[in-house]
């Protein structure tokens, strides 16, 4: 694919040295849709179609996009709790892609998901203790002390208090529950942590504390985070880069500073334009669109988006290469006529 | 109508909940005014009594355990807290509509979009069956629903998220009530489709001359939406103003501690963020002074009397606790 032979180009730079973290390749994961009476495929839901990014260490990835365009499962298939129908995900320098479960487990420490709803992901019947404990006790490391005393180090890290250990996930706050997900991603030292809609459940004020938390953390630990959410100004807030993800596909991905002073793609714009701003003061022109994300099953033969906006220019993109391509320093964009300014366009395609 | 000047009149509202720890105040004397055709925000943290709030107007507190236990809440003169269940049955889905957070849950699964959406019809007006089924198309048709005539053939899942609301804000809407209340209309819904809803919102009742109060504890949503918004924590009212001169010049703690927990677009990347320390204590250990302060460990307020509420400047009014009003 294309943006793999210039993403290897981008990493010759000087800026960016550091060999990365996880390296995902032309990715693919298509859940198979069947009907009738033998139950035969019928067709397939395809959730994550094509997708290539590579996170460095200590770096930040956000990944936005509408409920339904396959973010979630691009972050299950990222952490193998998925496995892809095609395509690579090399983490350092193996290929886990189609690893079984017992190939997996020596590569499971090293990276851990954050749910959105802590309520949901932790045991209502186990303490805090157990369930801080558990992740030692099936990697088999440490003695009953020290177990202790790691569940000890990381309660104090997630800025709970000691106590909470033998307490139970329902008698926490929304917050605090975050906080006890959070401690028990970090019980292995994980190298990476998918964080999916970590903060979307919370009020503002609780919000900011876990954000603040996650921050420091990756400080601490150089963690490397791919930051899941619907909220832009969220993952502005946290990321280094930001990806925006339409029906399967990335169609931007860039600094986020770049991301949000100079969007290219036409839905990069809408979505940023939709975010309501505190600030009466400011009055955004909003891009309004039509309509909900095009079905997975069955989608537009040409560019989703601009199938969705109804583009004179829809026809032309049937059977194009619509692949994402450099329009500045580390700026990709899809290479879509519907989507980008006409001279954003004229400059790809000189 | 035109008599009434404001269309809802919340006075010195208190609703409390019996539990196994006793009588316990979710709403400690909340007052406000909706003025006809504004938008009035309420916004706080969860558990600050916003929905309680709501559903005291309502009057669909939680059976047996809520009770409203004084205050009065005029509705164009009238006393909802008095009215009886036949009346209040009358008002809710007529004069009054109520939208919910989770639409999937305001709606029967089991029952077609169609028949959910005539039924407001048939029960608050003497339309026919038939003429209450076109009237539904055209509720349908007013909120944007692409082919209405096939989607009230449809069973709720069948619908999107965004979808399913629309139908839920089409079933408040339809006899054109004078008071919308909605509850994190937004919440549960992808930016995109946020836009969308409240835009469409915005102009029903600009065509319907309709008063709305929107709970959410997005401050975004109420910045872009709302003519006034009161603040609450922790069952009260503590701070209420025109919503401009609030984002602008916020006089409470909490107030200012809300807008500036929230990263913008403009907040330096991995900056440390603004947070408000602990939550909010549990309805039993209410302080009776400031609970702000209480929040904030902050003795010597707590125990004091409750601060006073006073209008510092038009329209803007304020708790006046030593600690927590911060006039610039």
């Amino acid at each position: 694919m294309n943006i793999e032979h210039r993403t290897s180009n981008v990493e010759h730079r000087s800026e960016e040295k550091k060999a990365p973290l996880l390296r995902v390749e032309d990715l693919r994961v298509h859940f198979p849709v069947r009907g009738g009476v033998l139950l035969r495929q019928t067709g397939a839901v395809k959730a994550v179609d094509g997708v290539s990014l590579y996170i460095k260490p200590g770096e930040t990835l956000g990944l936005v996009g509408e409920s339904g365009c396959g973010k979630s499962t691009l972050g299950k298939a990222i952490v193998r709790l998925l496995k892809p129908t095609s395509g690579s995900i090399r983490f350092e320098k193996t290929d886990i892609s189609d690893f079984g479960q017992s190939g997996l487990r020596p590569y499971r420490k090293d990276f851990q998901m954050i749910f959105q709803d802590p309520a949901e992901s932790l045991d209502p019947r186990m303490n805090v203790r157990s369930i801080l404990e558990e992740p030692y006790v099936i990697h088999g490391l440490g003695s009953r002390s020290e177990r202790q005393k790691w569940v000890n180090e990381l309660l104090d890290r997630v800025g709970l208090p000691a106590a909470s250990a033998d307490r139970y996930s329902f008698e926490f706050s929304g917050g605090q529950r975050q906080r006890i997900g959070i401690a028990r991603a970090l019980a292995l030292k994980p190298k990476l942590i998918i964080c999916d809609e970590p903060v979307s459940a919370l009020d503002v004020s609780v919000q900011s504390q876990i954000l603040n938390l996650l921050v420091e953390l990756q400080k601490d630990f150089g963690l490397s985070y791919l930051f899941i959410a619907h909220n832009l100004s969220v993952v502005k807030h946290i990321s280094d880069r930001v990806a925006v993800m339409y029906l399967g596909k990335i169609v931007e991905l860039a600094s986020a500073e770049a991301i949000y002073r100079n969007p290219k793609h036409a839905y990069t714009k809408a979505l940023l334009s939709a975010i309501p701003s505190a600030d009466p003061t400011i009055q955004r022109k909003k891009i309004l669109l039509e309509g909900d994300v095009p079905s997975p099953i069955d989608p537009p033969a040409g560019s989703a988006f601009g199938h969705r906006i109804k583009h004179p220019r829809y026809e032309e993109t049937i059977g194009a290469d619509l692949s994402l391509k450099e329009i500045a320093p580390n700026h990709w964009v899809a290479n879509d006529p519907c989507c980008l300014a006409a001279d954003d366009w004229k400059l790809l395609n000189a | 109508m035109s008599a009434f000047e404001n269309i809802l009149e919340v006075d010195q509202l208190i609703t409390s909940f019996e539990t196994e720890r006793g009588l316990l105040r979710a709403v400690d004397q909340v007052s406000f005014t909706v003025p006809k055709g504004k938008t009035v925000g309420i916004v706080g943290e969860s558990g600050c009594g916003k929905s309680v709030t709501a559903m005291s107007i309502v009057r669909l507190l939680p059976q047996p355990a809520g009770k409203i236990l004084g205050g009065s809440i005029l509705f164009k003169g009238h006393d909802l807290v008095h009215a009886t269940e036949r009346e209040m049955q009358k008002i809710r889905g007529g004069e009054i509509g109520v939208i919910f957070q989770e639409p999937m849950t305001a709606l029967n699964p089991v029952h077609r979009i169609g028949k959910q959406i005539t039924e407001v019809f048939r029960l608050h007006t003497k339309l026919s069956k038939k003429d209450a089924w076109d009237a539904g198309i055209e509720m349908l048709k007013s909120v944007r629903i692409p082919a209405p005539e096939k989607r009230m053939m449809d069973y709720p899942h069948q619908l999107s998220g965004g979808m399913r609301q629309r139908v839920v804000i089409a079933m408040a809407l339809a006899c054109k009530p004078s008071l919308l209340i909605a509850d994190e209309p937004t919440t549960a819904l992808d930016v995109t489709v946020q836009a969308q809803i409240l835009d469409l919102m915005n102009r029903l009742q600009a065509e319907m001359e309709m008063s709305t109060i929107l709970i959410t504890h997005d401050l975004g949503v109420i910045a872009e939406t709302c003519d006034e918004v009161v603040v609450m924590y922790a069952g009260r009212v503590v701070e209420k103003a025109p919503a401009k001169e609030l984002f602008q010049q916020p006089l409470h703690a909490y107030t200012r501690g809300l807008l500036a927990s929230i990263p913008t677009l403009e907040t330096p990347s991995k900056s440390i963020l603004n947070t408000i320390p602990g939550m909010v204590a549990s309805l039993g250990d209410h302080a009776h002074g400031c609970r702000f302060c209480q929040r904030m460990g902050r003795t010597a307020p707590v125990s004091r009397e409750r601060p006073r509420f006073a209008e510092v400047s038009s329209g803007h009014w304020v708790e006046m606790c030593p600690e927590c009003y911060q006039p610039v």
